[in-house]
């Protein structure tokens, strides 16, 4: 069986995300790198099915040689082989990305396509929806999105996604397409031997060519935080005539 | 619900382990009225302490770190904060296995419990270790894990219960105020600090907040010099064997000391921490707030490339490791100061604004005692602590640079072999003596004595070895920054005479109608001397131990000069500036920079020096402790007949700017005397230790006292003194141990080599092998070890007990774990002991 995850390479931010001072960026210069949690699960998903039914799990993502850094990851935590379409940065709009990513992957496949392609729900930085349908789309395959249950059988991929009181169930043949959830698993974190491992993989590159897309980032922009704070009026029964005080203060005595 | 208070006698900046258990010493010292702030959450405000792995290996060959080290770990213990895990450091090369044999001589010392195993025997106190890699270990049952936060909460309630701290989390403190009224001390005085809650008028300002200290010292334009780093850590796991122990601690804690690695049990997983990696230091602008950071402030992004080669070989010692999961990783900072002690006391230009950082987990509690003593009685009680003292830095030692450059360097030593004599590498050259061009040409082998260069001896004296038929040592360490040319320069000084650079002396001045009874209230011996006059004197701390030992000259009748040694230079004029008046009737002025000086000395000196000057050099025209002025090849020159290596002769001292024609001059003069230039070899050790002449630091520190050192004159001068009161106890009390040389009588070890012992704070020990402590704790150690060329022995100072300190008295002493036999020569000079070559 031979599985694509798409992955992106996101900043891992604190509480408060500073935006660089033209507004076109999160503001990582004391940040962390890290794959999109959906793509995180996604990625797992993957290594689980080929550990069950045998084959190989290709990662691809679209970036700078940075984003190196999210394939080899991946392969730490089993993946078998890291795919980077290089592109001058890892912020095309949607509409760019996919089709970049579309070429790549029939350049990948060949005569041979992969059984089942992964996405993550929506990236972590971006948050588009866009990328993996319009993949899905272009290369004339089915897609579900928001999915948290993957099994595969002989021709047919099931796909699970949680719905108010219950869940739905889809039946997909092969090839398919999945944009995944969060939840879907809990990702193993990689190994010290498999993180040395991943460093001797030879990762393939494609250059990416794609038109710009009809998509442009105009501003980031940080909105206002609300600050909450939270006082302690006291510990026992100490406490007890303070919390009266507030009380009162609100009005509801 | 508490207001935000408009001033308090103290604020402490930081809730770190410092600053938490710093107020809780304040506290129990009686202090009162006591704010604590941090501008992270409580407990955990996101330092340093909240990542830290909190363990405490107890063995140091450094004093003040072993000592605050152990002090530190009893009181975790006190507080049932503390778990006795063990630790064992392996070895994996033979310089390794030499270096474990040195660290049993420093247990030995500070009487803590240690064996040498073989891999075998690691094995079995730690199964999962591959026993193949290593050589052997060096188990500390003692070595403890404590809960540093924990530690932390439980110091601050002491605080807030005993002496009302305030306390409060979420605040950034914004700015520092000073009053910066011109005064002659030069001082500036702190008076609050500026929060976004608000500003508190401060008597008292106390920095302890880690790796951001440097910022907040410029928020009062001063400096607190250190740099955060990281220190990368990786928590990997499950791990079945681990977990089976239901402990937070059940196996040893293993340092795998040729990777400058450790791996350490963390419940079901292992934290494998690191001091392998590239240094990689950040500016505190570049720490995220609590808000901005993915994990704390202080727990940066791992960076994994940094980390590879250390995995490999941690799945090498201990190859399940390899299947775990890397749960959580880190580049942790941690602060890392330029000769990588930590910045203890009073900042020196800000009066009453305190630094308590560059402090680890494993010293936090011990160091806030330091501090919080010192600030109460004026000096720390509990440990000399000369080393971490935050004035010992000269400006040079401030800058971004210098402060970068020596912690990029001494990261990678942290668990590295670092031999007593050894040099740094970068940031040299920084302060030269006005003969450099003269020393160069000569082959002057520098070292650094904190900025200074000074030159240890000469290759153009290479012929000296063939002279005096000396050799190289047959052991490496032992070799290791040493020539035997500086055994030739000292045998030719004996003979004949030497020349020896002393231009890094620290040199100042006070001036004024108060200069002469304010320099009698620093030093114990009488200054108001007639003009012309020098003094050696002690200078006291206030309970009477020793903060300085130096000589102060009387200049005229309201001039006095102080020279003192280049590694006291910066707390002694901190020393004086601190307790100057400031009415206006004395003035500070320091010449280290506009004087320089050259020390002449052997049997031909006076013959050499008179062809220079029609100066009466006989003892009656220049007798012993003169300070004369004189002419030197037509430039003005002090004569100052003393001397630091037994022999005949003078400092000279000489404008900077003219030194190069003094210097010259001399050795014209001396070619047909066997005159040779001489390194700080002979200066600093062998010819100092021959004569038991005594240092600063050494054998004088804190915990010592003019009687007990044998330096106390047959009567007390009427002036007032600091540490007289205490002083006058002494010397009622008498004396209980007194500073001794030994002789080592055979220096040959078990594989037949003979050992040349180097460094200092090896265990003098009894026939039966038993350690020397006196009543009050003060362990009996070499504080100076050196070769003795006139001697043709190894000679050792420390103190000793009175019954002990007898001549004649056999003891042995330790080094590199093997014990050598050896004798007490007496409290005197074991050359030349009635000083017939001084009277010349």
């Amino acid at each position: 069986m031979k599985i694509l995850c798409c992955v992106k390479r996101v900043p891992a931010p604190g509480a408060k995300i500073n935006v660089t001072a033209d507004g076109q960026d999160v503001d990582a210069a004391h940040l962390g790198f890290t794959t999109s949690p959906h793509e995180e699960c996604a990625v797992e998903g993957a290594v689980q099915l080929i550990e069950e039914h045998g084959g190989e799990v290709t990662v691809l993502t679209l970036g700078t040689g940075d984003a190196e850094e999210q394939l080899r990851y991946a392969v730490s935590v089993g993946a078998t082989h890291g795919v980077l379409v290089e592109a001058d940065t890892n912020q095309w709009d949607p509409q760019r990305t996919a089709q970049a990513i579309t070429a790549a992957i029939r350049e990948l496949e060949g005569d041979e396509p992969f059984d089942l392609i992964m996405f993550g729900n929506e990236s972590a930085d971006a948050g588009g929806f866009q990328v993996g349908i319009r993949t899905a789309m272009a290369l004339g395959r089915p897609i579900v999105q928001g999915i948290k249950g993957v099994e595969i059988s002989d021709d047919t991929i099931t796909a699970r996604r949680e719905i108010d009181g219950g869940f739905e169930v889809y039946e997909l043949p092969r090839p398919a397409v999945l944009g995944i959830k969060e939840g879907l698993n809990l990702p193993r974190y990689p190994t010290m031997k498999g993180r040395l491992a991943s460093k001797k993989v030879e990762l393939n590159s494609i250059t990416a060519s794609a038109a710009e897309g009809g998509q442009a980032r105009v501003k980031l922009h940080r909105p206002e935080e609300t600050v909450s704070e939270t006082v302690i009026l006291g510990t026992g029964a100490e406490a007890a005539a303070a919390v009266v005080d507030v009380l009162d203060e609100l009005g509801v005595l | 619900m508490s207001d935000f208070p408009t001033s308090a006698k103290v604020v402490v900046i930081g809730a770190g382990i410092v600053g938490n258990c710093l107020v809780g010493h304040l506290a129990r010292l009686g202090w009162t009225d006591l704010v604590l702030l941090d501008k992270g959450p409580l407990p955990n405000p996101g330092g340093s302490t909240g990542h830290a792995s909190n363990f405490i290996f107890p063995v140091d060959h450094n004093k003040e770190m072993a000592l605050l080290g152990e002090q530190s770990a009893n009181q975790y213990r006190d507080m049932n904060l503390s778990v006795d895990s063990g630790g064992i450091e392996v070895a994996r090369t033979q310089e390794r296995m030499d270096e474990l044999q040195r660290r049993m001589t420093s247990a030995a010392a500070w009487g803590i419990e240690a064996h040498l195993l073989d891999p075998a025997q690691v094995k079995e106190l730690v199964p999962f270790v591959n026993e193949d890699v290593i050589l052997g270990g060096f188990y500390c049952p003692t070595v403890s894990v404590v809960d540093s936060l924990e530690t932390g909460t439980v110091m601050r309630k002491e605080a807030i219960e005993k002496a009302g701290c305030q306390v409060f989390a979420n605040t950034e403190v914004l700015d520092i105020l000073t009053d910066d009224t011109p005064r002659p001390n030069g001082r500036r005085k702190v008076t609050g600090v500026v929060t976004d809650k608000g500003t508190i008028d401060a008597e008292y300002v106390v920095v302890a907040c880690g790796v951001w200290s440097n910022q907040i010292a410029y928020m009062a334009d001063t400096y607190i010099p250190l740099v955060p780093a990281v220190h990368q850590m990786a928590d990997v796991g499950p791990l079945d064997v681990l977990a089976e122990t239901n402990n937070e601690i059940g196996y040893p804690i293993v340092r795998d000391m040729d990777t400058f690695c450790y791996e350490r049990q963390s419940a079901g997983s292992m934290e494998v921490g690191s001091y392998a990696h590239r240094p990689i230091l950040h500016h505190p602008d570049e720490i995220p707030s609590n808000e901005e950071a993915a994990l704390s402030p202080t727990e940066m992004p791992f960076t994994a490339d940094d980390f590879d080669q250390q995995m490999e070989e941690a799945i090498e010692l201990m190859d399940m490791l390899g299947d775990a999961e890397i749960k959580y990783a880190i580049n942790g900072l941690l602060s890392l100061t330029p000769d990588a002690m930590p910045c203890l006391g009073e900042l020196p230009d800000v009066e009453n604004f305190w630094a308590a950082s560059a402090v680890w987990v494993k010293e936090g509690p011990g160091m806030a005692q330091v501090v919080a003593e010192w600030m109460t009685h004026g000096y720390p009680r509990v440990i000399d602590s000369h080393g971490a003292d935050v004035a010992r830095f000269y400006d040079e030692e401030k800058s971004d640079e210098h402060i970068w450059a020596r912690a990029s360097e001494h990261f990678n030593k942290t668990y590295g072999i670092v031999h007593p004599a050894e040099q740094w590498e970068s940031r040299r050259h920084l302060v030269e003596a006005p003969f450099k061009s003269r020393q160069e040409a000569l082959g002057a082998e520098f070292f650094q004595a904190r900025v200074w260069e000074r030159p240890q001896w000469y290759t153009s004296n290479a012929d000296l070895v063939e002279r005096y038929g000396l050799e190289e040592r047959c052991v490496e360490w032992d070799n290791r920054w040493w020539n035997p040319i500086t055994v030739g320069e000292h045998l030719n000084l004996r003979e004949n005479c030497g020349l020896i650079d002393l231009s890094a002396f620290q040199i100042f001045e006070l001036e004024g109608p108060g200069a002469v009874e304010f320099a009698d209230y620093l030093a114990v011996n009488k200054i108001d001397v007639p003009v012309g006059r020098s003094v050696y004197t002690p200078w006291l701390n206030q309970d009477g131990g020793f903060h300085s030992d130096l000589t102060m000259m009387r200049m005229a009748e309201d001039r006095v000069r102080i020279v003192t040694g280049v590694f006291d230079g910066g707390r002694d004029e901190f020393w004086v500036r601190k307790h100057m008046p400031n009415d206006g009737s004395v003035t500070f002025t320091n010449l280290t920079k506009q004087i320089s000086t050259l020390g002449l000395w052997g049997p031909n000196a006076p013959a050499v020096l008179g062809q220079l000057t029609d100066h009466d050099l006989s003892h009656e025209g220049s007798p012993y402790g003169s300070y004369l002025p004189v002419t030197i090849a037509g430039v003005e020159c002090h004569l100052f007949r003393i001397s630091y290596v037994g022999d005949t002769g003078w400092e000279i001292y000489m404008p900077w700017d003219e030194a190069g024609t003094v210097f010259d001059a001399i050795m014209e003069a001396g070619k047909d005397h066997g005159l040779r230039i001489t390194g700080g070899g002979v200066y600093s050790l062998s010819g100092r230790i021959e004569k038991g002449y005594r240092l600063m630091g050494a054998e004088l520190e804190s915990e010592y006292n003019p009687i007990e050192a044998g330096l106390a004159r047959p009567k007390v001068k009427a002036a007032d003194f600091i540490g007289k009161e205490a002083y006058l106890a002494a010397r009622e009390a008498g004396a209980e141990v007194q500073c001794v040389t030994l002789i080592v009588d055979d220096n040959v070890d078990s594989h037949g080599n003979e050992r040349f012992m180097q460094g200092g704070n090896e265990p003098i020990l009894t026939l039966d092998g038993e350690r020397i402590v006196d009543s009050h704790g003060r362990i009996s150690r070499v504080t100076t070890a050196g070769y003795s060329p006139s001697l043709g022995k190894n000679l050792l100072m420390g103190y000793l007990p009175n019954e002990l300190a007898v001549p004649g008295t056999k003891l042995q002493s330790m080094y590199m774990n093997e014990l050598y036999p050896c004798t007490v020569v007496g409290s005197g000079s074991a050359f030349d002991p009635e000083d017939t070559r001084l009277k010349g």
